[in-house]
């Protein structure tokens, strides 16, 4: 029993680093219908840019955890302006090669030896990790340290998207673009805003993935990008709540199935995505989704 | 609709074909270019098989398909076991035992092995397209992504269930049979396999799913039919091009099917304009020789650069030609020579500015799951 609450405890805490993530592909999937396959690389920049913080610089958590918020904001608003925006009245297919392009570019750019470089290298945690025993399940201060940064980074997005006259312009945008236009919204500075406001939160959660698990390259992004776009679209992508509850199920199913199942550390990205195959036969737009 | 007729003449293509074969015959018979560039040129045919099954799948049916490299990846473990063990048992195999020459049962063998590893990859597409190909636009394609992601953690495990596939570590001792007439002689057939389906009424229906379900749905067109028709067609040249990869180089490495990997011939298709065929293929051969040229233009020590300046070039080619380097237009023998015809003795010239058939719509809206 504690050996399953350990686990419960663990997958929340890979569930609420997803969450961070997958908040910024259903965002812009949202405003653009685009699947923003470079955003996994804007994570990997927040780690790199928090690393070099903490390690060249040593000013600590915080000012890393805002430089990287600053600086994929900055790199997502850059992205969308380089790769989406001129091919926003061209087929869809098309963003979708460039956000492509722009995924496999800023992953071999960033991996030359004059930026990044090619290799793995260490985290060094800016917070010593500490233990408690909760009835033999162990919890450590950075589970709450990535729970409680979630939670407010959530706090904030609701804020942003239901209570400012921005959200309410976000909202718009989703809806109706053109209708959106119309009304005398400015729906490009919109769009930028919501790939800053997206890209800042995948920066927090590069920084929080990195405390839980201290090694970063620059091909990092590719799998949690993969599983948080997979909670995206099994919680219904386009919608905020479903990007949280997909996560949280993401977390849990991986987690569960590499404690419970033999072999289940190989065939958990296998399970993740047979049960998003099972669920989308059965909600085909997703948990949350409704259908357009 | 007048019925649809080939192109006049075949001789061209004919002359073509044989010139393109011939040279290439020649030039690696002398040695003039290196074992390294034939192999290039060969598997940028194989890329053009792929993506050839690709451009059915989503430049004419329209369906997102980002899991292309899974049927890839079938196609080319299923024919790779097969001629493994008919290489290490060949003797007792009773092909041998019919008076076959070796040589000739060899060729049965990967003929075989071929078509089992298409097969296969057809059957699988189709079993998977049964729940999947229910889904529409960007949920089917992470349901292919997805599906991908199944069959490359199977792959790297498959070492448990056949020891000879050696999952992570890659499966090795395939005899390496594919050559540049078997190449040739494949592409060639997918290739008109592809043209003949394309302009029958099969294609047409195809096609008319990509323009509009909900239409064609109400013309009578049994759209569940020709999605899971197009899906299992173009996942069998996957699977066929699969095994001619796998008897290429002789090695496979589950991450070689990896859903990045599935990046590649999707890249292409749009790359040289979807719903194009002409397109495709030209794209594959410029798509494979910018990669590898890039590995010798490049000054040494920068060779790292490949992969910053490929997708730079991709990026500029959506930025300024969003339908792709060729659109939609054919060349030589792959052009609707029948329906151009047809339009002209029709349709006045007026009306036909306003047509929205696929063939004029242009390489402008290469895309509309909208």
């Amino acid at each position: 029993m504690t050996y399953f609450l350990q686990q419960v405890v663990n997958g929340l805490q890979l569930g609420f680093v997803y969450i961070l993530m997958a908040l910024g592909y259903t965002m812009v999937y949202g405003v653009l219908r685009l699947i923003n396959f470079a955003h996994a690389d804007v994570f990997m920049v927040g780690a790199f840019l928090s690393y070099y913080i903490i390690t060249r610089f040593h000013l600590g958590f915080l000012p890393a955890v805002l430089t990287s918020i600053v600086g994929c904001g900055i790199l997502g608003m850059v992205i969308e302006r380089i790769a989406y925006k001129p091919l926003r009245n061209a087929p869809r297919v098309c963003s979708l090669v460039t956000a492509l392009s722009m995924s496999i570019f800023l992953e071999y750019f960033t991996a030359l030896n004059f930026i990044f470089g090619p290799d793995y290298i260490t985290y060094e945690r800016p917070i010593k990790a500490i233990h408690w025993d909760l009835g033999g399940v162990r919890i450590t201060n950075i589970l709450l340290i990535i729970i409680g940064g979630s939670v407010l980074m959530i706090a904030f997005l609701y804020y942003i998207v239901h209570r400012t006259k921005m959200g309410k312009a976000m909202r718009a945008v989703a809806y109706d673009k053109d209708t959106a236009r119309l009304m005398g919204i400015n729906v490009d500075s919109i769009i930028s805003l919501t790939f800053a406001i997206g890209s800042g939160m995948a920066g927090v959660g590069a920084v929080m993935y990195c405390l839980a698990y201290p090694q970063i390259w620059t091909f990092m992004g590719i799998m949690p990008g993969f599983k948080a776009f997979t909670a995206a679209v099994l919680g219904g992508i386009g919608n905020l709540a479903g990007a949280f509850v997909g996560s949280l199920i993401i977390g849990q199913i991986e987690v569960l199935t590499t404690g419970f199942i033999p072999s289940g550390s190989i065939l958990r990205d296998a399970i993740c995505c047979s049960v998003l195959i099972l669920v989308l036969m059965f909600k085909p737009t997703g948990l949350f989704g409704k259908r357009e | 609709m007048k019925k649809l007729r080939s192109s006049s003449s075949w001789l061209p293509t004919l002359l073509f074909l044989l010139l393109v074969f011939g040279t290439m015959q020649f030039v690696s018979s002398l040695n003039l270019i290196s074992v390294y560039w034939q192999q290039v040129f060969m598997s940028a045919c194989i890329m053009a098989i792929s993506a050839l099954g690709l451009n059915l799948i989503y430049g004419y049916t329209g369906l997102f398909h980002l899991g292309q490299a899974a049927f890839y990846g079938i196609g080319a473990y299923t024919s790779a076991l097969i001629t493994y063990y008919w290489s290490r048992m060949g003797p007792k195999l009773p092909i041998d035992f019919l008076g076959l020459h070796f040589d000739l049962s060899m060729t049965a063998m990967f003929l075989l092995a071929l078509l089992a590893g298409a097969l296969m990859a057809a059957i699988v597409a189709y079993l998977i397209g049964l729940p999947v190909l229910r889904l529409t636009g960007d949920y089917f394609c992470i349901a292919s992504l997805g599906f991908n992601v199944i069959v490359y953690v199977l792959f790297n495990n498959a070492d448990r269930l056949i020891p000879v596939m050696k999952g992570a570590r890659g499966m090795v001792g395939i005899p390496r049979w594919t050559s540049w007439p078997w190449v040739f002689i494949f592409t060639v057939l997918a290739l008109f396999g592809m043209r003949n389906l394309v302009y029958s009424s099969v294609g047409r229906a195809i096609i008319s799913i990509r323009e509009d379900e909900d239409a064609a749905d109400v013309m009578g067109i049994d759209t569940a039919k020709y999605r899971t028709l197009a899906f299992v067609i173009g996942s069998l040249y996957a699977g066929l091009a699969g095994g001619l990869y796998a008897h290429l180089y002789t090695f496979l490495h589950p991450t070689c099917f990896a859903w990045i990997k599935s990046c590649d011939p999707f890249l292409i298709v749009v790359f040289g304009g979807a719903g194009g065929m002409t397109g495709t293929i030209v794209a594959s051969l410029v798509w494979t020789f910018i990669l590898e040229g890039l590995r010798v233009l490049l000054p040494r020590g920068f060779e790292s650069w490949r992969y910053v300046i490929y997708p730079l070039i991709m990026l500029m080619i959506m930025l300024f030609r969003p339908g792709g380097i060729l659109g939609r237009r054919e060349l030589g023998f792959l052009k609707p020579k029948g329906i151009e015809v047809a339009r002209v003795e029709r349709v006045p010239a007026a009306a036909s500015a306003g047509s929205d058939r696929p063939e004029e719509r242009g390489s402008k809206d290469v895309s509309s799951e909208d």
